[in-house]
């Protein structure tokens, strides 16, 4: 609609200012509302990016992607084991959390994930064995993302281990993921030792026996788009936070628990393990995020980010123009709060792919919806609300199905644009658990710290040249 | 009744919300009935008791939006759906989270603020077009203060405002008077019933407080920037505000600014300020107006003020007299100042921080003085200072051209480089009369009369005049009133205006011409 000069005259002025402070506060002393940018120039030599070198509009394709990953309808349909129904798995495959990476370059905590899993897996017998046969090339490494899975920290998948198997409804396509075992001496954080294999096999034995037959009795699956959505305004963000999330989880199945087993003490154990575990959740919304943002893949043009991922040793990007690349940086120091008799100095580097979480519009990128975050990760209230107001700078549109109480249920942060990366210089902000950085310790505190740069230069250049 | 039902598959709000949508939709004209409700089984059974369960409703899970409306036909019902669908979509109120957030982008200012309308942009000119074409696609109307934007974005954004209905104000303009908001360098006024647009920042501001002295307030005070009247931008804005001037209501005296335009655009401005009944003056510094039905030629900033406040009275004749009249007093309160000069002096120095001001005091003083005065922007470029650092015969500075702010604040903001030129003028022993402009306002120094004090008192020993307008209000931070007694209290003879200040230093200056030409004989 055409507007007119004379519509603005007789109504209310709200200003925005662009440049020299004193020119906001003269406005506000008129009692006038102004918001003041915090105006930077944009980065030198960014030029603003509307067509790739071959004409393909940029532009066009994010709404695309964005339509995509806005209509998806991941839900929670049933479990079964890694080897038996993730792509491309086998009994000599092990899956790891980031990028590519080699044995040789693996970080401490992935290694010893990795290991862990060797002596789960009864391939080896204890950690020299293990390290032997990881060494000797008889075991296949790759990344989760190359088998539509996701793992937090070191994000092992080895064969036996059972998974979730969520189906995106809108397009038919599934992502997996583990069962999370809790926090504290656990294999994703790098531990090892027969405390954590024990509750591995457990997790196997009863624990997915357990869940699947529930599950197996639920026709139309758990709805997990909706039970996110009731977190974020239930105080989660759904990466670091998934108290909520957990809570509405067992309270949905809870009933098909209690129809399905006929072991009253075998049930307690498993609803006492799930309560216990504030990130059960985590390993359904990391899930749901990736089911949700795989069909945007393969989109020419599109500069929008459908994977952000760590394995301790380099964090990488992928951009839904071009699935198949990844752009790595080394990873990321975590500022972070310790464990008594931890501190920086044990730490190991950003790890995980729980990065999907802030990819699919939720996670640290929905910080303002969980104030209490903070003191899992550290800052203030009013910096989670902040993180997500500055996480709208290099987004490309909001989550109309994810919505923030506190910002009068605006819609969450969606779609990093790797232009809008460049443009602002303002990096993805992320929250993480930390790892020791010796294989077998475990986890030592949780933190935030921001992307590498570098990716999104390279990922920036590569789209250009597209 | 027809009963419709739309479902909303794993849309999740929460209960508060869709009670107030629902409640909307109920009021809605033709509407019996309406439900806006998650799918569970106990709102499914409210749907069934209310007649609302249709079979999609029935079929709906309790992660599923479920709205029903019943209404006296379809085409309601349907229009109510999405009526409904808009409500889920909006948010009520800013979504800033009432924190003391900074945005980066105006994107997510606008985002934040969805009622902004306005945007004051101040960045470095190679960044500001880019800023003010985001601005103007976000709908927002813009005050482009920056200087040093190129004249194909100037008119590529003129012409962008001019096809979404918005001000594009600049670049470089340096007031606007919005709905009794000051922006920018801009006064404290009353709102009333003039409408002004101005080619020329200080001449809008010096238009507007010569009017509210006068007891008359502004509907509004639009900017244009200085370049916006040349052939080539074709006075894009200065037609759009003056067609939303005449429109508007609140306004009932229209006045023009600038300096002459290009003769095409004098034609294109005239022709349409004579579409309308409503009484134009038109100001255009240093250039005639050509006579046209309604309009009201005035010759400078004081004439276009007392034009305007007389043309609400319909008493438009009087002005002449009133003209005269100042100028009779002037005449004789220049006598003694003419007589307490020794030594010779016979030179005239106007140290000025606003452009259109020092303009408007060469156009005075081009009747009144037998010598020319050498500027660094001159009204005739023969005139041209060849040093502007340093004055020649009679001379008038404008210290806010670029030679002076390229890295340092404007003198309107900052008095230093003034204050250092009045000390240099004062060893100058031909000096008779230094003449100065203080501006007041948003924007400007705090206390300019206080801090240039001390070099006045410096040029009055030295047994030079001064003689000096306040263009301001007393409403202004500076306080009109304070400004003027501090002047008065260092030996300033201080003017009711601009054009009288300049009237009264040209008269003393020319007494001291013909006396010392009568020596020289």
């Amino acid at each position: 609609m055409k507007m007119a000069i004379k519509d603005l005259f007789g109504r209310p002025l709200t200003v925005v200012n662009v440049g020299l402070e004193g020119f906001a506060g003269a406005v506000r002393d008129q009692g006038v509302a102004v918001v003041d940018l915090d105006w930077k120039p944009p980065a030198a030599g960014v030029r603003p990016l509307y067509r790739t070198a071959s004409g393909l509009d940029v532009e066009e394709a994010n709404q695309e992607v964005l339509r995509r990953i806005k209509a998806a309808r991941p839900v929670l349909v049933g479990m079964g084991i890694a080897k038996d129904v993730i792509p491309g798995m086998h009994e000599h495959m092990i899956l790891h959390s980031g990028p590519p990476v080699t044995w040789e370059r693996m970080c401490g905590p992935q290694r010893g994930a990795v290991m862990g899993a060797l002596i789960y897996e009864g391939l080896a017998q204890d950690g020299r064995e293990a390290e032997v046969l990881a060494r000797s090339g008889e075991i296949e490494f790759a990344p989760c993302h190359h088998h539509h899975c996701v793992g937090p920290m070191a994000g092992v998948v080895s064969p036996r281990m059972p998974v979730f198997i969520i189906e995106n409804k809108a397009f038919g396509n599934h992502a997996y993921c583990t069962q999370n075992e809790g926090l504290g001496k656990v294999l994703r954080y790098g531990a090892m030792g027969e405390e954590v294999y024990e509750r591995l096999r457990w997790m196997e034995t009863e624990l997915y026996p357990i869940l699947d037959r529930a599950l197996a009795c639920i026709p139309d699956g758990i709805d997990l788009k909706a039970m996110i959505a009731q977190a974020l305004h239930m105080g989660d963000e759904c990466h670091n936070r998934n108290r909520a999330g957990t809570s509405l989880f067992l309270r949905a199945i809870g009933p098909a628990l209690a129809r399905t087993n006929r072991d009253n003490e075998a049930l307690a154990r498993v609803i006492e393990f799930i309560d216990r575990n504030d990130h059960f959740f985590l390993n359904l919304s990391m899930p749901a995020g990736k089911a949700a943002v795989e069909p945007a893949e393969g989109v020419p043009g599109s500069s929008i980010v459908t994977v952000m991922a760590r394995n301790g040793t380099d964090f990488g990007i992928r951009l839904a123009s071009m699935p198949d690349r990844w752009f790595t940086a080394p990873a990321g120091k975590v500022e972070g709060l310790y464990f008594p008799s931890f501190s920086e100095r044990d730490a190991n580097p950003d790890i995980g792919d729980s990065t999907i979480t802030e990819t699919a519009g939720y996670g640290g990128f929905a910080m303002a919806a969980a104030p209490a975050i903070t003191q899992f990760v550290g800052g203030s209230p009013s910096m989670a609300v902040e993180t997500t107001l500055e996480m709208y700078e290099i987004t490309a549109s909001e989550h109309e199905g994810f919505t923030i109480p506190v910002l009068n249920f605006r819609g969450t942060p969606l779609g990093i644009d790797v232009r809008k990366v460049r443009q602002t210089g303002i990096l993805p902000k992320i929250n993480t658990g930390i790892a020791h950085r010796e294989p077998g310790v475990g986890m030592v505190g949780a933190g935030i710290l921001r992307a590498p740069e570098a990716c999104f230069i390279q990922a920036f250049q590569a789209l250009a040249a597209l | 009744m027809n009963v419709q039902t739309l479902i909303k598959t794993s849309e999740y709000h929460d209960s508060v919300k869709l009670m107030l949508v629902a409640r909307e939709l109920s009021r809605l004209a033709g509407v019996r009935d309406a439900a806006v409700v998650m799918g569970t089984e106990a709102n499914k059974s409210l749907l069934e008791q209310s007649g609302l369960l249709s079979t999609q409703a029935q079929a709906a899970t309790p992660n599923d939006l479920v709205l029903v409306v019943s209404a006296q036909d379809q085409e309601v019902a349907k229009a109510a759906l999405k009526t409904a669908e808009a409500l889920l979509a909006k948010r009520a109120e800013p979504a800033s989270g009432g924190l003391d957030f900074r945005p980066r982008t105006l994107r997510s200012a606008v985002k934040a603020q969805p009622e902004a309308n306005v945007a004051v942009i101040s960045v470095a000119g190679r960044f500001a077009a880019d800023e003010a074409r985001h601005a103007l696609l976000e709908g927002l109307h813009v005050l482009l203060f920056s200087d040093n934007v190129s004249l194909e974005d100037e008119i590529s954004l003129k012409r962008t405002a001019h096809e979404k209905g918005l001000l594009l104000m600049g670049p470089g303009a340096g007031t606007a008077i919005l709905n009794g908001v000051a922006l920018g360098f801009a006064n404290r006024l009353p709102r009333g019933p003039v409408g002004v647009v101005s080619a020329a920042g200080t001449g809008l501001q010096e238009v507007t407080t010569l009017l509210a002295r006068q007891g008359v307030g502004i509907s509004q005070g639009i900017g244009t920037g200085g370049r916006d009247l040349r052939e080539d931008v074709g006075g894009i804005m200065m037609l759009d505000g003056l067609k939303a001037l005449q429109e508007d209501p609140e306004t009932r005296v229209i006045l023009l600014v600038s300096k002459p335009p290009a003769a095409s655009v004098t034609t294109r401005i005239l022709e349409q300020a004579s579409t309308s009944k409503k009484p134009t003056v038109v100001c255009f510094l240093g250039g005639l107006v050509p006579t046209a039905p309604g309009i009201l030629p005035a010759r400078t900033l004081l004439e276009a003020a007392l034009l305007a406040a007389s043309a609400l009275a319909e008493e438009t004749g009087k002005v002449q007299e009133i003209l005269d009249r100042q100028k009779d007093e002037l005449k004789t309160r220049s006598q003694p100042l003419v007589e307490a000069m020794t030594g010779g002096r016979t030179r005239l120095r106007g140290l000025f921080s606003g452009g259109t001001l020092a303009y408007e005091a060469q156009v005075i003083w081009r009747d009144l003085l037998a010598e020319p005065v050498f500027s660094n922007a001159p009204l005739d470029p023969v005139h041209q200072m060849s040093d502007s650092t340093r004055s020649q015969g009679h001379t008038i500075v404008d210290l806010g051209e670029e030679e002076f702010t390229v890295g340092r604040p404007h003198p309107m903001i900052d008095q230093d480089l003034r204050t250092r030129r009045i000390l240099q003028e004062a060893q100058d022993s031909e000096v008779a009369v230094l003449v100065l402009d203080l501006v007041l306002g948003y924007g400007a120094h705090p206390d300019p009369a206080g801090e240039l004090s001390e070099a006045i008192r410096k040029a009055r020993e030295a047994g030079m005049a001064v003689v000096a307008s306040v263009t301001g209000t007393e409403e202004d931070p500076q306080v009109l009133s304070r400004q003027t007694r501090i002047l008065r209290d260092a030996g300033v003879e201080v003017c009711e205006s601009n054009a009288a200040a300049a009237q009264l230093a040209g008269l003393i200056v020319a007494r001291l011409e013909q006396v010392g030409a009568a020596r020289g004989r």
